[in-house]
């Protein structure tokens, strides 16, 4: 893992929330890195921690919660050290963020120009002119047509897939080495879902922006990213190379996971679903957090795994993975 | 635009002319005003002379009628007691009750504002909790009694502050005005604060709670990912959003703070249209008690108007007759 090429490293990041009713462990102890220009998908159920874990790398967690361990280090740098100011100066800047919700991002009272304008004036100092001109030539990349007369356009009067296309265009208006994606296509619909993923992917490779690409859907991974995340109540219990990940899951979760995606091939039959429900982050199990849902769990699951490497570039948290699929 | 503002102002003759009934018929029922007006030493004779002359001989419909035909012409009646026209007694003492008013709502909306924003923003510590506390004594401790102190302490006791009248004023544009000389700023400052005391809690609790509410909002974490400052998240992208709630009601409250300025103008013997009224009240001066609750409704019916009109500005979402793009 020495490449020299490394943009984000995370070692052991703890992102905790303290509320009354006790501690969220929303991010337990999770490692990962990041090339530049690679794409790495961080895959999960709803209430993971994928989208903290993208949140604690803008320091943008919000109280209660906090980064209680670990560290971030971008371009060599902790983040988890930065001062306020430090880490205003990054966002937006190095890291951007896509985030969910199109309808919710976008401030409803000011128009696109000035919420493009002042993403540029945020960090350098030029000319209102200069940063509209560059804010238009942002749009028209996106894809949208007619920028100028959008750059006047109010929120409302765009539609969802045109706002996402905006924030995506905010995105990359100062050119970051980095952009956390948080789960940017689920409000849209399939055909526009589809472009967008296009279009990011393409401006990325030209661009050689890093992406870190949050998501519940595998499929949308499948064809995106190098490398993949599998989340689990906060922890990461396997990543790796897509490809190696997606044809030969090894940790149990990851298995129902793929196995639970519809496909053609399986027409006809049920459906198959991971048994039970994700457990309540504030009331884990003992041990392994998916241990009451595995079909391999035994007394050795009562024990929280540690990371294991059964192979070059894999990363497991599981005493029991399907190791039998590789010899097959 | 126009279409609006057409349908607006239809709205408001109905509005008005339905006011003047009510208005008309409860001070017809409150009592005779010749019983006052004339001395208990008077004749029979000089009492119907008196009735006559103030045309109370005739039907209720009738003298509403009459009322009516002037008040179309711009003629509201007479006083009983000046022997003025009603609407020109009214309108001198408009400036006084309107400055008043202006006061009480510039403190409402300068401390108000950034109260409520502190108060929003650190809502868990010591700060936004006494500053909620203190909003909570402003609403719940009546008007009078809170001028009645106010005069005690500021000029009763430590003299630094006058405790009635209005003081020197200047003249802008042939208008008396208060706030141009010391004295007159003097003058005005505890009567404004007294009367914007309960505006200034208004605008604190709302302004708290549109900060809470919106700082959770998507929007704001975008904002602050974008790389933007905090004052510029907080003073330009929440605090737009939170504008167009406090435009809304603060618009509405001036036409209460017109309206009722009466309390604090009758214990600050502040010479309004407010005092006007408590004492025509007194001696059931009809045309002026009419005169000024037409009058009233007038200013509310364009405050609204001017507050629509804002509200449009501040929310693009509502900008009249705009066509998507």
């Amino acid at each position: 893992m020495s490449d020299k090429e490394q943009l984000l490293v995370i070692e052991n990041l703890r992102t905790h929330f303290f509320t009354k009713i006790g501690v969220v462990k929303a991010v337990d102890d999770i490692s990962f890195s990041v090339n530049k220009g690679e794409v790495l998908g961080l895959v999960g159920e709803s209430g993971s921690g994928k989208s903290v874990t993208g949140f604690s790398m803008l320091g943008l967690v919000d109280p209660p919660g906090r980064i209680t361990g670990g560290k971030i280090l971008f371009n060599g740098q902790d983040i988890v050290s930065l001062s306020d100011d430090g880490l205003r100066a990054l966002r937006g800047k190095n890291i951007a963020m896509i985030f969910q919700d199109p309808m919710m991002t976008l401030n409803p009272v000011l128009r696109i120009d000035t919420q493009m304008i002042e993403a540029i004036t945020a960090h350098e100092k030029v000319a209102r002119r200069i940063a509209r001109e560059r804010s238009r030539d942002a749009l028209s990349l996106v894809g949208i047509a007619s920028p100028d007369e959008r750059l006047k356009a109010y929120p409302h009067q765009l539609s969802g897939g045109m706002r996402q296309r905006v924030s995506i265009a905010i995105a990359l208006l100062n050119k970051p080495d980095l952009i956390i994606a948080d789960e940017p296509t689920t409000a849209l619909d399939v055909t526009i879902q589809s472009q967008i993923l296009y279009e990011i992917k393409k401006l990325c490779r030209e661009t050689g922006t890093a992406l870190i690409w949050i998501t519940h859907d595998l499929t949308v991974v499948a064809g995106l990213a190098d490398h993949i995340c599998v989340m689990y109540a906060g922890r990461i219990v396997e990543q790796g190379k897509i490809s190696d990940v997606l044809d030969h899951p090894l940790h149990p979760y990851t298995r129902g996971l793929i196995g639970s995606v519809p496909s053609r091939n399986k027409r006809g039959s049920a459906l198959y679903q991971i048994p039970g429900m994700t457990p309540s982050l504030l009331n884990l199990p003992e041990g392994c957090a998916f241990r009451q849902r595995c079909p391999r769990a035994d007394n050795d699951c009562l024990v929280c795994p540690e990371i294991t490497s059964e192979i070059e570039g894999r990363h497991l948290r599981c005493f029991h993975p399907h190791v039998e699929i590789l010899h097959e | 635009m126009i279409v609006f503002i057409i349908r607006r102002s239809l709205q408001s003759g109905v509005v008005l002319l339905l006011m003047s009934v009510l208005v008309f018929v409860g001070v017809y029922a409150i009592g005779n005003p010749v019983d006052i007006l004339i001395s208990p030493e008077a004749t029979p004779q000089e009492y119907e002379e008196a009735i006559i002359a103030m045309g109370l001989d005739k039907p209720m419909w009738s003298q509403y009628l009459t009322f009516l035909n002037g008040a179309l012409h711009g003629d509201l009646g007479n006083s009983f007691v000046f022997n003025e026209p009603a609407l020109k007694l009214i309108l001198q003492r408009l400036p006084a009750t309107l400055e008043l008013a202006f006061g009480a709502l510039f403190i409402a909306i300068v401390l108000g504002i950034p109260l409520g924003l502190i108060a929003g923003i650190k809502s868990e510590s010591w700060v936004g909790r006494s500053i909620m506390s203190g909003s909570i004594l402003g609403f719940s401790v009546p008007t009078f009694w809170v001028g009645l102190m106010m005069i005690m302490v500021f000029a009763v006791m430590l003299g630094w502050l006058p405790a009635s009248g209005r003081g020197q004023t200047t003249d802008l544009f042939g208008i008396p005005v208060s706030f141009f000389s010391l004295d007159g700023l003097s003058h005005i400052l505890l009567p404004a604060v007294n009367l914007g005391l309960f505006k200034l809690s208004l605008t604190i609790r709302l302004t708290r709670a549109g900060t809470r509410e919106n700082l959770q909002l998507d929007y704001v974490k975008f904002a602050r990912a974008k790389g933007l400052t905090n004052g510029r998240v907080i003073g330009v992208h929440v605090l737009k959003n939170i504008l167009i709630p406090v435009v809304t009601v603060l618009g509405l409250e001036l036409g209460s703070l017109i309206a009722f300025a009466v309390v604090t103008e009758t214990i600050f013997a502040w010479p309004g249209m407010g005092k006007l009224l408590i004492d025509s009240i007194g001696v059931l001066d009809r045309p002026i008690i009419v005169a000024y609750l037409l009058i009233t409704v007038t200013m509310f019916i364009v405050i609204n108007f001017v507050v629509d009109v804002l509200y449009s500005v501040l929310d693009p979402r509502v900008r009249l007759g705009e066509e998507k793009i």
